[in-house]
């Protein structure tokens, strides 16, 4: 919905909520539900109000637990039957510099101090612990803005007495909690409070007259960022960029211009500018967002541009580049379809009106920004949080070079006969194993992203995950798969339960940057082996249609399941014997 | 702008607060008359109509306000 996109007039946000929500909800748009627990150290009304309207405008149907006024505490490490029937699914502690129950006197030694910071800061990890052990889910924390008045002036920055000091000290404590605790997130209001404006954002008028620890006009913007995290928690994030070229990452026509004439580099100001954006575009390649190219241009003067030796996008940097005068929402189904995604993880970036308004309405679900003047660019995109990072694998970091194998793959494909053939040439190893540590992260992103196939569709977090391999009643595999153009990582990820010797399949997901390699065989043969290590006589699988997982309709019926039942709403069930002589169902992936 | 002016106006903004476009507001309406208007709303209400009309109600103002009259003589003064 274009009035909550980045940038949005939170006044009209704040004045049409109850009309926006309705509009969202009539709205057909699948949506993961999740159960959200706000404990709150002020007011949390409006903050829910505004978090609810962002979440569902980014694909996630809220449901909401608010602590009594100010009893984050108290909810937090005392027995609470209510919050525990609720059953989080995330966890948000809603705290601000208006908690933080004592600063150092002036006369206080250093010691003292010390102890008042690990005292201040044990207040809250205490309640992390006891969180985590009890409910296993992922945990936002605010960090502390910054007082809106100084007692020591300057000083106090530098001042071990002064407020500002402590709070600095303190969030980086809390910084220090997250680095070292998987499922624990920071949501930086002092960074947002700095954005808008500390003097705006602290008026103190909200807080002795609503106990708001920030002004009304502010909550939009922080409900914003906050959903922005919980969106990139559970997996929907966007994964590629497809960029404009000419007054994009550039000043200029190319094609009329010529390479040479191009502003890119530092000669002008113009230049300098977009030199500054291809520098933030390159550096998101290195969290793992795939860059590509729709342009109307002759191919040649594309790549030319791209070559500008001041540029610091290079062609190589792109996996793909579509530069032709098709309409560029052709351009971009491709693109969608090239790498395996579905549209709506897209984010178009181009600098033309015209061109936005057809890519919007020709392929619903792609992000498309209207990023301003090109000074203005960085800013919006940033803030918009397409790609918000929460946690960095490194298949995240190695993705731009992973799909630009699967590329080559393609290509050599074309070079064969037999498709067989084919898939022998590639030298295929799999490992197939059940969870192991090191993966439980990438593992649970997986469970989160994948939705095309997905039997399924049942989402875990990193701890659910992590109890699951823990359990004696599960059988639980990952695939990873390695071929002669590149490692592709973690890939497939099959869980079962077992019940009185049938293995009943909960989670069957693959990435579908692998499909068509056989490797939902070697899962298979896998899976068969170990129900026969266990004793397990049967499998059955169930498959739950959604928007976007047909492509695995007829998934156990390949495998050599039968089906024996569907009901009104195409649920089916489907069983397979597990015969005395199994024979390999994969004959191309060497598996380890 | 006249107080029957104001009225107008504030009816709008209560309108899109409330999503209610049969609400309409005059000098003796008070939060009993409009079903959502409870004290949480309220807040949301006054930055609306604060932003409305480009003034501000001071904290004495918002707690004593006793109804939409007295909110547009407020209004009144301001602008």
């Amino acid at each position: 919905m274009k009035a909550l996109e980045y940038p949005f007039n939170s006044e009209y946000i704040l004045k049409k909520s109850k009309r926006l929500k309705r509009e969202l909800l009539e709205e057909s748009m699948p949506r993961l539900k999740k159960k959200i627990a706000v404990l709150g150290g002020s007011t949390t009304h409006d903050i829910v109000r505004m978090l609810e309207l962002f979440l569902l405008n980014q694909g996630i149907e809220p449901e909401f637990y608010e602590s009594e006024y100010g009893q984050y505490f108290q909810e937090a490490m005392f027995e609470n039957e209510e919050l525990s029937s609720f059953a989080p699914d995330i966890i948000f502690f809603h705290t601000s510099n208006r908690n933080i129950a004592a600063y150092p006197q002036i006369e206080d030694s250093k010691e003292q101090v010390e102890e008042l910071l690990e005292e201040q800061y044990g207040h809250f990890s205490c309640m992390w612990d006891k969180l985590r052990d009890t409910y296993h889910c992922p945990i936002i924390q605010n960090n502390f803005e910054y007082p809106f008045y100084r007692m020591l002036g300057n000083k106090d920055a530098s001042d071990i007495h002064g407020r500002i000091r402590f709070i600095t000290r303190l969030n980086e404590r809390f910084y220090d909690y997250a680095q070292n605790h998987e499922n624990f997130y920071i949501n930086d209001i002092n960074y947002m409070a700095a954005a808008y404006g500390l003097d705006r954002w602290s008026d103190p008028f909200y807080w002795h007259m609503y106990k708001y620890c920030m002004c009304m006009q502010a909550i939009p913007e922080f409900a914003f960022n906050l959903s922005n995290i919980i969106k990139a928690v559970f997996g929907k994030n966007k994964k590629a960029l497809v960029l404009d070229l000419d007054n994009t990452l550039w000043g200029g026509v190319v094609g009329d211009d010529g390479a040479e004439n191009l502003e890119i580099g530092q000669e002008t100001s113009l230049g300098q500018v977009y030199s500054e954006f291809q520098g933030y575009i390159k550096a998101q390649k290195e969290i793992g967002v795939m860059l590509n190219v729709s342009s109307k241009n002759e191919e040649e003067n594309a790549l030319a541009g791209l070559s500008h030796p001041e540029g610091i996008l290079k062609p190589e940097d792109f996996i793909l580049i579509k530069a032709n005068w098709e309409p560029k929402s052709i351009n971009i189904d491709a693109i969608a379809s090239e790498l395996n995604i579905l549209p709506d993880s897209l984010v178009f970036v181009d600098d033309n009106p015209a061109e936005r308004e057809i890519v919007s309405v020709d392929v619903p679900g792609v992000a498309v920004p209207d990023i301003g003047r090109p000074e203005q660019y960085i800013h919006i995109l940033d803030r918009s949080g397409f790609f918000e990072v929460t946690g960095l694998s490194q298949d995240d970091r190695k993705r731009n070079e992973m799909y630009k194998a699967n590329l080559l793959r393609e290509k050599q494909q074309a070079g064969f006969a037999d498709y067989a053939q084919y898939l022998l040439s590639l030298s295929m190893h799999a490992v197939i194993k059940a969870f192991e540590p090191m993966y439980m992260s990438r593992i649970a992103q997986l469970t989160n992203k994948s939705n095309q196939f997905n039997l399924t569709t049942k989402r875990y977090t990193q701890s659910e995950i992590e109890q699951t391999a823990a359990s004696a009643d599960h059988i639980a595999l990952y695939g990873r798969l390695e071929d002669k153009f590149g490692d592709n990582g973690i890939v497939s990820v099959v869980i079962g339960r077992k019940e009185s010797r049938a293995l009943h399949i909960e989670l069957w997901i693959m990435s579908c940057r692998v499909l068509k390699r056989d490797m939902e065989y070697a899962m298979m043969d896998c899976l068969v082996q170990e129900c026969k290590k266990e004793d397990l006589h049967t499998i059955l699988g169930y498959y739950y249609p959604t928007a976007k997982n047909q492509m695995v309709k007829n998934f156990y019926d390949l495998q050599g399941f039968s089906k024996i039942e569907e009901d009104s709403e195409g649920n089916t069930t489907w069983e397979y014997k597990i015969p005395e002589n199994y024979e390999n169902k994969n004959k191309v992936i060497e598996v380890v | 702008m006249t107080r029957e002016e104001v009225f107008k106006t504030l009816s709008e903004v209560f309108q899109d607060v409330f999503d209610d476009e049969t609400i309409t507001v005059n000098g003796t309406t008070t939060s009993e008359d409009i079903e959502d208007w409870d004290s949480l709303e309220h807040i949301n209400l006054i930055a609306a109509v604060e932003q409305e009309f480009g003034m501000k109600f001071t904290m004495g103002q918002v707690v004593t306000m006793k109804n939409v009259g007295e909110m547009a003589d407020i209004i009144i003064s301001q602008i």
